[in-house]
């Protein structure tokens, strides 16, 4: 009955535990590492936020095999990624591309570096140049606290 | 009943955060103690009554009351104990309730040993905390209440689900809320120093603590995380740049910039205002967490709740807390006068330079983050941005801190020369580039990485050492070695968790460089090597747990003839969930992990094997740990016990005299 039912089960779930299966393997390692890499930076489609070379899933699978055969066409690998992202759009990018407004994601970080390293030395300058401020004057309620402390 | 009762004391609750906000925040401004002192008890009453509605919901898990919406939802009377418990908060109701419980414990918290506040201060940070609570108190009750009855209780629920059954992830979210909520005794804070119109060196005492407490504790919630996605997702990766990871992660460094610069403000009374901003902003990356975590707007394997209607709700409060405190900011900020001068080298700026590039590191993440949803509403593009963006973008920023943090650790106050500096750690910087060249040559061939992260690593570990013993003064070696032990605590748990952190980026870059990957169709009785390991497939066979079946190999590992251990991984399947998850098995050592998983079964015969060798993964999680235990042993430091003990005597000038 356990038999069956892990069977059923297994069937109903046919997308399993592995990401990459060894049927879909490539003979030539040097090939395969390509494809390895070139799936680790596609997404998978129905996925949240997995690469197809992490996925499980049936559309995962049928992208490695096709970035595989591609490869087996003798693709270069950016052909490989072309010819993906011309059939399933930018979004399968893992990567994104520099181009139009992307750039704006691509240099936020150094910009916002410049930008804050800017506004430290400018600070910092104000801070070694700057004398000390006069500490100012306590107020009615801190007198009379410094009083007490001082009676006691 | 007692859900009933529960639901009673989440209401009452609720209520007492109001009048907790209301009364203290006008007495504070009118100076009315009266009105003020109604902080402490409704503070301590608020606590104990999200106490009871947390544990009436508990209750209602661990008893399988399937009346209740969300036992059904998340819960099976096959289910062991602990996942009944965990199951408590494994949903969005109840990890709501947990929230606010967590909320209300702060705020107990700081009124129980904040008694040393000045009593404006007090009222005010207790007030602004019950107002953070007034929200979210009402997020639950209007849009996700886990008291909601059904009219008909099925005969059983529906299961948690599988990947939440287990003991990493069930200690997850309560490590990762303490931390998220804990920063909102710094924002309350923050808000009540702008309100009060003053910032000083005690107000950068008090805060630390708190800063700290929550850093540990999102320290430890997140390398939780991290382990449980290791083990168990089956191909043994630890970090995903999931937008919830980031969620996670943002609030992290910001408090760890936080950190850093509330010692300025106390040590000398400069960087007032950004440390105020940095209060703010980490509270408001722990709420921006939760909006993206609750909404489920960016899609992502987290999100149990995609909920258009509560994601509006939090944004609510998100844009009413941000835009309310960042108001009060702009207005009462260039008050806040700084007082110590220092020199462009120096300590004080050394923090700066931390605090720039955790906070710009942040903002990376953040960007990165909300870039897909940018895109499509501004630009039309339906884009993705994963892992490869993060690693490049991010990384960097990390390798900065890692190369100047020594330096900026041991420079004087005031005014250094980095030059003596650099003097002092010559042993370091010799260690560290001597064995990244050893670790360049040893492995021909391959990427800078592995060789990059031992230099780093070594250069923040021995760095650390430098720094503790610098801190011994002078004199000779044995007595040097003596004072040792008689540093502060301060001084061992800034050393330990620099360590720490040099410990984890040895850890990523090495099993990112060096680790071995096999994956093969593998009948009974087969074996083969990887790496200097032999693995034989011995057996496969069903087992029963208690609510899943599973199929499970079990290899023999082996290494130059000899036995080492017996692995056996799983393919679990839970029929309820309808769910398979993998049980990775995993053979640990100091040095390396050998990670197997088990596939289908294949249609020729045989069993799809994924393997790995794992350098130095157990390494990360360690130096996690190393990095929270630094965090927890400054917190023990005399000077924050001497506060407290400060705090428990009476205030010397209370009572006027006739």
């Amino acid at each position: 009955m356990l038999r069956i039912l892990v069977l059923v089960l297994g069937l109903l779930s046919a997308h399993g535990a592995l990401a990459v299966q060894p049927d879909e393997m490539l003979a030539d390692p040097a090939l395969e590492a390509r494809a390895r890499e070139i799936s680790k930076g596609l997404r998978c489609l129905v996925c949240q936020n997995e690469s197809i070379d992490d996925s499980n899933a049936e559309l995962a699978r049928d992208l490695r095999i096709l970035v595989r055969e591609r490869l087996l066409a003798g693709d270069s690998d950016e052909e490989v990624v072309q010819y993906i992202v011309d059939r399933y759009g930018e979004f399968v990018l893992l990567r994104p591309t520099a181009r139009g407004a992307n750039i704006l994601l691509w240099i936020s970080g150094p910009l916002m570096l410049a930008v804050g390293i800017g506004l430290v030395a400018v600070y910092l300058r104000r801070r070694a140049l700057g004398a000390e401020p006069t500490p100012k004057a306590l107020t009615e309620d801190e007198k009379r606290r410094l009083e007490d402390i001082l009676r006691s | 009943m007692i859900v009933e009762l529960g639901h009673f004391a989440l209401v009452l609750a609720a209520v007492v955060a109001v009048l907790q906000m209301f009364f203290p925040l006008v007495g504070a401004t009118r100076r009315w103690p009266a009105w003020m002192a109604v902080a402490d008890p409704a503070a301590v009453a608020q606590f104990l009554l999200a106490a009871i509605a947390f544990g009436a919901l508990v209750w209602a898990f661990v008893t399988s009351d399937f009346s209740l919406r969300v036992v059904i939802a998340n819960s099976h009377t096959a289910k062991p104990l602990i996942y009944k418990i965990s199951g408590t908060w494994g949903n969005h109701e109840g990890s709501m309730l947990l929230w606010v419980l967590v909320l209300a414990a702060f705020g107990a918290a700081v009124s129980v040993f904040g008694s040393a506040l000045p009593p404006t201060l007090k009222a005010r940070v207790l007030g602004v905390q019950a107002m953070i609570g007034v929200a979210f108190y009402a997020f639950i009750l209007f849009t996700s209440n886990p008291f909601e009855r059904v009219p008909f209780p099925p005969m059983n629920g529906q299961d948690l689900n599988p990947l939440l059954q287990d003991p990493g992830l069930a200690f997850h979210p309560p490590f990762l809320y303490l931390g998220y909520v804990g920063l909102s005794v710094c924002f309350s804070f923050a808000a009540a120093a702008l309100l009060e119109g003053r910032v000083d060196a005690a107000w950068a005492r008090w805060v630390r603590p708190w800063t700290l407490a929550a850093w540990v504790f999102l320290t430890i919630g997140i390398a939780l995380g991290s382990w449980w996605a290791y083990y168990e997702l089956g191909w043994g990766g630890f970090w995903f740049w999931d937008p919830v990871e980031n969620a996670s992660f943002m609030p992290w460094l910001i408090a760890a910039a936080l950190l850093h610069s509330a010692i300025v403000v106390e040590k000398r009374e400069s960087l007032k205002s950004w440390t105020i901003l940095l209060a703010i902003l980490a509270f408001g990356f722990s709420l921006i967490g939760t909006f993206i975590v609750r909404s489920g707007v960016l899609t992502s394997v987290h999100a149990f709740a995609n909920d258009p209607e509560r994601g509006v709700f939090i944004l609510a409060i998100l844009a009413a807390a941000l835009g309310g405190s960042l108001t009060l900011f702009a207005l009462r900020a260039p008050a806040m006068q700084a007082r110590g001068v220092f020199g462009m080298v120096s300590r004080e700026s050394a923090l700066l330079l931390n605090n720039v590039l955790l906070a710009v590191s942040s903002f990376v993440v953040f960007v990165g983050t909300v870039w897909p949803l940018a895109a499509e509403l501004f630009f039309a593009r339906k884009l993705s941005v994963g892992a490869p963006f993060f690693n490049v973008a991010f990384t960097p920023f990390m390798v900065a801190i890692a190369i100047v943090l020594p330096v900026g650790a041991i420079l004087p106050w005031k005014r250094g020369r980095i030059r003596r500096a650099l003097w002092q750690l010559r042993h370091a910087l010799i260690l560290a580039l001597a064995l990244g060249a050893l670790a360049w040559a040893v492995q021909t061939g391959r990427s800078a990485l592995g060789p990059i992260g031992v230099a780093l690593g070594a250069w923040l570990v021995s760095g650390a050492a430098v720094d503790l013993f610098l801190r011994t003064g002078r004199g000779r070696l044995v007595e040097r070695l003596r004072r040792l032990g008689r540093l502060p605590r301060g001084d061992w748990g800034r050393g330990l968790a620099h360590a720490g952190l040099g410990i984890v980026i040895f850890a990523i870059a090495g099993l990112l460089a060096w680790q071995k990957e096999d994956i093969r169709v593998l009948k009974v009785g087969e074996s083969f090597t990887l790496g200097a390991y032999t693995l034989t497939l011995e057996n496969v066979h069903e087992v029963e747990g208690p609510n899943y079946v599973a199929t499970e190999g079990i290899f023999r590992l082996e290494r130059d003839g000899k036995v080492l251990d017996r692995l056996r991984p799983q393919k679990r399947i839970y029929p309820v969930a309808g769910m398979p998850t993998t049980e990775a098995a995993i053979d640990q050592s100091l040095l390396r992990d050998v990670y197997v998983v088990i596939g289908d079964r294949q249609a020729e015969g045989g069993w799809a094997i994924r393997s790995y060798i794992k350098p130095f993964a157990d390494w990360i999680w360690m130096g996690a740990i190393i990095m929270a235990l630094g965090g927890l042993l400054s917190l023990s430091d005399r000077r924050i016990r001497v506060a407290t003990a400060a705090a428990r005597r009476p205030p010397a000038a209370g009572v006027p005299a006739e």
